[in-house]
């Protein structure tokens, strides 16, 4: 059965999860990924992968600003469905480890 | 020791919205006031690309000496950062925008093609406020969805100084073409290094580290020289180094460890679905080509042909292409180069750097400049004058030199009835330094010219002083 | 008659001749709603005197029909949960595409309807607002992940809904309710304003109690949209006018992989390949038996690529701008684990891990890569079967409706009967489930649902031959 380093899956995920989750869950994907493994019978030598189902190719959009200027109440609705605002701002603990 | 150096600039396009949606892109707005559901990453939006974005990308790709792919994609390269909305970049991994490419530098009166891996589209990141409120950090979402290039470079520069020069080139191509507007203290240009040195050519490439955090060419040069520094004295020291990221601290110029190699992030890059492929067509590429106005080292090449400029000179005048614009005009003004680029290199840099201005932010014009130096080249003002009284008003009011040497009483007094009245003054009252001079003392000439001056009020013509003084003792 | 009772393409007919109005239709939706759904369960909200409506002309073509949506499309300052608690609070600031379709349509836009949190699931049964329940039999699970959807056009607590459909969350709960639902191809409805799942298979479309209203909401709906690039612009049939077409000569291929797998209803099996087969034939139309090889590994293909792109969709539900955010968050590293880790239910976590280690660096190539180019062969697969037939013609579930936490403790298996949808998805193309008979289990008669699909942008066809096949059963 294939087996998955939950932990390090998880903290790339941000997924805290509890040991009684992690014990069910591991046998779980094991078996899912199992499952999965007959896809290498398949032979896909020099076969494309599909990532979109519809061939179409470049779509764009003009260099247009939007029509109406965002009006202040709709950025006063953005920033009420923040859990956490501060003016304007959307707020979050203070960062102190560097970023990315 | 040998070092090596590759730089990953990010460009931002000169477009007047975002990347995938119609927001305006504008500096310092109010927070989150740019934004829309799709750069705030809410649920349920979806990414559209700018045309413009499209267009601008192929043309730096083709002024850079690039090939474009036939087929570009767009990846998701994911990770957590509440700068990042969606918990993901669209940027492009694997299909980018072109391959290749160089940017031609000089260094030390060598120049040097510097090869390029790639450049690639991509959108920016919010910005994070950390000093403004104690234990937050605030989130400003303006600058997310930003359009970017990252041009990569290959590992092809051999230091500190080639580095800054390189940038410097760089930034004279993106802005020539119309690209971006380079615009430092916008953030409009940002860099990060990878410093790595080795004991022999002969030897691998060293343990690669990526140094961020670099707000300035000043800073990218002084981090470069600095991690050159510190990683040969390790390597002297016979200790090991390691693949890392560090950070530039720029207030104590030395960089720290800011994530190891086991740290890495996994990006888990993977085919944007809510983006569709773009093919480039040969039309795209040929209305690009051109497109393309006349690139800053060609401009170059013909400057010091064409106006026998040194190629310092033709170097700091064909930097900026609104520069390089108005030189060409002023000395179809002029009709003399060399004065003319003494001009720019000496009064107009001196003055639009003190006052923090483009040249177009001025009321300077060509015909303003010659007039200027018609009024020099006549005779009719001091170059001291010129420089110091007439051409700031100029430079600030768009008034004529003319004028303003009249309101300001700069006209020199070159009539030759006038000076000789002065200098025959001067000789009478001063018999002993007319002897003096007689004698064979070549600095009493000068004592009279000083009289002469004083006597003038200082609106004689210095140089015409002189020769006539010199006549008047020799008479 | 109880208004609740009549199909959209009625009530619009009623409401434009001035013989009824949509308050009285709401009204009489309102009380079967309140008789019924307390123990259905198939709205999340439901609100009979907030509706949203445009001033439009009495020849828009849904003058009047309310129109109940799935809690997974946006609508503007009104609440939206996904079923999942880490939405809670959060207010849709702007209007899904089909959202604004639908009001230019003249339809009333009205209830949220219960889903599998984030639509990962085929029971409804994942919803964080608690489960909702088959109305013919009230034990066992509407499937999903539209099940309320379903379930309340089923049950006539509302006249139509949409769905979205993912890898057959529109088609499966259809077949399991007793009503119509297509999915439409991929790139035929805009996308723009639904929760994403997985951006590469999704598709939204209606729930109907009959296909004439399937074909009357599906033109509304249908067409290129500048906020979605991967919509597509290809022109939308008139598709009301499919209807009532004969099918002499129609070509149907019946794939044998799909009548081999163990698990299949021996109900199932005979209402769609001997009943329905029949019943078709009768009207001119020809099955044969074609072959589509790489079935067996459609469900190996879908949860790679499903949970791949749902680990990257979900990425942006972490607490900072919308939704719910864990009370004690000490650092940035806190507020997103705890958010997200005490946020998501189960499914959505399993999906989430899932997708993410199949992304992860030293999978990709092994996992997604292999997926994506397995996904090819299924699609090509579909490309010569149509050479040779219109359409295609399977069960849309191996069984009917199952118990209640009957393959809760089995993600594997519930997974599993997702078997017949999911190609459709992966494919792109577009693919309509019927009703075509029951099967009686612990006394109860539970619906058995077809399944047709069709060529990319084939919709028509597919009215056309579910049209003609619903005809003969009424």
């Amino acid at each position: 059965m294939v087996h998955i380093d939950l932990k390090q899956v998880a903290r790339l995920a941000r997924l805290h999860l509890t040991e009684a989750e992690m014990k069910l869950l591991e046998p779980q994907l094991g078996q899912i990924l199992s499952f999965v493994e007959s896809l290498k019978e398949v032979k896909v030598e020099g076969v494309e992968p599909t990532s979109h189902p519809l061939s179409l190719s470049n779509v764009f959009r003009e260099d247009q600003p939007h029509v109406k200027a965002v009006e202040p109440e709709r950025i006063q609705a953005f920033i009420k469905n923040s859990p956490a605002s501060r003016g304007s701002f959307f707020e979050v603990p203070k960062i102190i480890e560097d970023k990315s | 020791m040998i070092p090596t150096i590759g730089l990953e600039v990010h460009a931002q396009f000169n477009t007047r919205t975002k990347i995938f949606c119609s927001c305006a892109l504008r500096f310092a707005s109010p927070p989150n006031t740019l934004v829309c559901p799709v750069c705030l990453g809410l649920p349920g939006v979806l990414p559209v690309l700018n045309r413009e974005v499209f267009r601008l990308g192929l043309r730096a790709v083709l002024a850079l000496g690039g090939t474009p792919s036939k087929t570009i994609r767009f990846d998701r390269k994911n990770y957590y950062y509440p700068d990042l909305p969606k918990g993901y970049q669209i940027s492009q991994f694997a299909d980018p925008l072109g391959h290749g490419g160089f940017v031609e530098i000089a260094v030390g009166g060598k120049t040097k093609k510097v090869k390029l891996n790639r450049l690639h589209l991509e959108e920016d990141a919010g910005k994070l406020i950390h000093d403004q409120v104690p234990d937050k950090s605030l989130v400003d979402l303006n600058r997310a969805g930003t359009p970017l290039a990252e041009i990569v470079s290959e590992p092809d520069l051999d230091s500190a100084e080639e580095a800054y020069a390189y940038l410097v080139s760089l930034k004279a191509i993106l802005k020539a073409i119309g690209v971006s507007d380079c615009d430092m203290e916008k953030g409009h240009l940002r860099c990060d290094a990878n410093v790595s040195v080795r004991k022999n050519a002969s030897d691998p490439l060293g343990k690669k580290v990526e140094v961020k955090n670099l707000n300035s060419f000043k800073a990218v040069k002084q981090a470069v020289q600095y991690e050159i520094q510190r990683q040969t004295e390790a390597l002297e020291k016979g200790e090991k180094l390691f693949q890392e990221t560090r950070l530039w601290d720029d207030a104590r110029g030395r960089t720290h460890l800011m994530r190891s190699k086991e740290e890495a992030h996994d990006y888990r890059y993977f085919p944007e679905p809510d983006l569709v492929p773009f093919s480039v067509s040969q039309e795209d590429v040929e209305r690009e080509r051109a497109a393309l106005p006349e690139l800053p080292a060609a401009k170059k090449a013909r400057f010091m042909k064409d106006y026998a400029l040194s190629e310092y000179d033709a170097g700091l005048l064909t930097e900026e292409p609104k520069i390089a614009a108005f030189f060409e005009e002023a000395v179809r003004a002029t009709t003399d180069a060399k004065t003319t680029a003494n001009w720019f290199i000496g009064s107009i840099f001196a003055y639009l750097g003190a006052h923090n201005l483009n040249i177009d932010q001025t009321r300077l014009t060509a015909p303003l400049l010659a007039d200027l130096l018609r009024l020099v080249k006549e005779g009719k003002v001091s170059l001291q004058a010129a420089k110091e009284k007439i051409f700031p008003e100029v430079a600030e009011k768009g008034t004529s030199p003319e004028s303003v040497m009249k309101e300001k009483g700069l006209l020199q007094v070159s009539d030759d009835k006038a000076l000789e009245g002065w200098i025959a003054q001067a000789l009478d009252e001063n018999p002993k330094v007319v002897a003096d001079f007689k004698s064979g003392k070549e600095t009493a000439a000068m004592f009279l010219v000083g009289r002469v001056m004083r006597k003038s009020q200082g609106k004689a013509n210095p140089g015409k002083v002189q020769d006539m003084v010199r006549k008047a003792l020799q008479a | 008659m109880n208004l609740s009772q009549k199909t959209a393409f009625e009530l619009a007919e009623s409401c434009r001749a001035g013989k009824c109005s949509s308050e009285d239709i709401l009204k009489d939706l309102a009380r079967a709603i309140e008789a019924k759904d307390s123990s259905i369960k198939a709205y999340v909200r439901f609100d009979a005197k907030k509706s949203l409506r445009r001033t439009v002309s009495k020849e828009a073509p849904l003058y009047g029909v309310p129109i109940a949506i799935k809690d997974n499309i946006c609508v503007e300052n009104e609440a939206i949960t996904c079923g999942s608690k880490i939405l809670q609070n959060f207010v849709s600031p702007y209007n899904a595409t089909v959202i604004e379709r639908l009001l230019d349509a003249g339809a009333v836009i009205f209830g949220r309807t219960n889903m599998d949190e984030f639509a990962f699931g085929s029971s409804c049964e994942t919803s964080f607002y608690g489960p909702t329940r088959n109305p013919h039999d009230l034990g066992r699970v509407p499937g999903g992940s539209s099940g309320g959807s379903a379930a309340c056009v089923a049950a006539q607590t509302a006249i139509a809904a949409l769905g979205s459909d993912t890898g057959g969350s529109i088609r499966q709960p259809a077949s399991l309710c007793g009503v119509v639902g297509i999915k439409p191809t991929y790139g035929r409805v805009s996308r723009y304003g639904l929760i994403a799942f997985a951006s590469s298979l999704d598709q939204i479309g209606p729930l109907t109690r009959d296909v004439r209203d399937s074909a009357l909401l599906l033109k509304v709906l249908a067409g290129g949209d500048p906020r979605d690039s991967t919509s597509a612009n290809v022109p939308v049939p008139d598709y009301l006018s499919f209807l009532g077409k004969d099918i002499k000569g129609m070509k149907i291929g019946i794939p044998k992989e799909y009548f081999k797998k163990e698990g299949l209803s021996p109900a199932v099996e005979k209402a769609v390949r001997q009943e329905a087969a029949q019943v078709l034939e009768k009207q001119g139309a020809r099955c044969e038996e074609v072959s589509l090889p790489h079935t067996a590994f459609a469900i190996g293909v879908y949860y790679i690529v499903a949970p791949s792109e749902a680990s990257s969709n979900l990425a942006r539900f972490d607490g900072v701008r919308f939704g719910w955010r864990h009370p004690s968050t000490g650092n940035l590293l806190e507020l997103y684990e705890k958010t997200r880790g005490e946020g998501f239910g189960s499914e959505a976590k399993r999906r989430i891990i899932l997708g993410t280690y199949s992304l992860s660096s030293g999978y990709y190539d092994a996992y997604y890569l292999r997926a994506m180019k397995v996904r090819t062969r299924i699609k090509q697969d579909f490309d010569e079967v149509f050479k040779k037939v219109n359409v295609i013609l399977t069960p849309t579930s191996p069984t009917p409706a199952f118990k209640l936490g009957e393959k809760a403790t089995n993600p594997l298996e519930m997974y599993l009967s997702d078997i017949y949808t999911i190609s459709a998805n992966l494919a792109g193309i577009p693919a309509i489930s019927v009703p075509c008979g029951a099967e009686v289990r612990d006394g109860k008669s539970l619906p058995i649902g077809l399944q047709f699909m069709a060529k990319p942008f084939d919709e028509g066809k597919l009215f056309q031959i579910a049209h003609a096949f619903e005809g003969t059963r009424i």
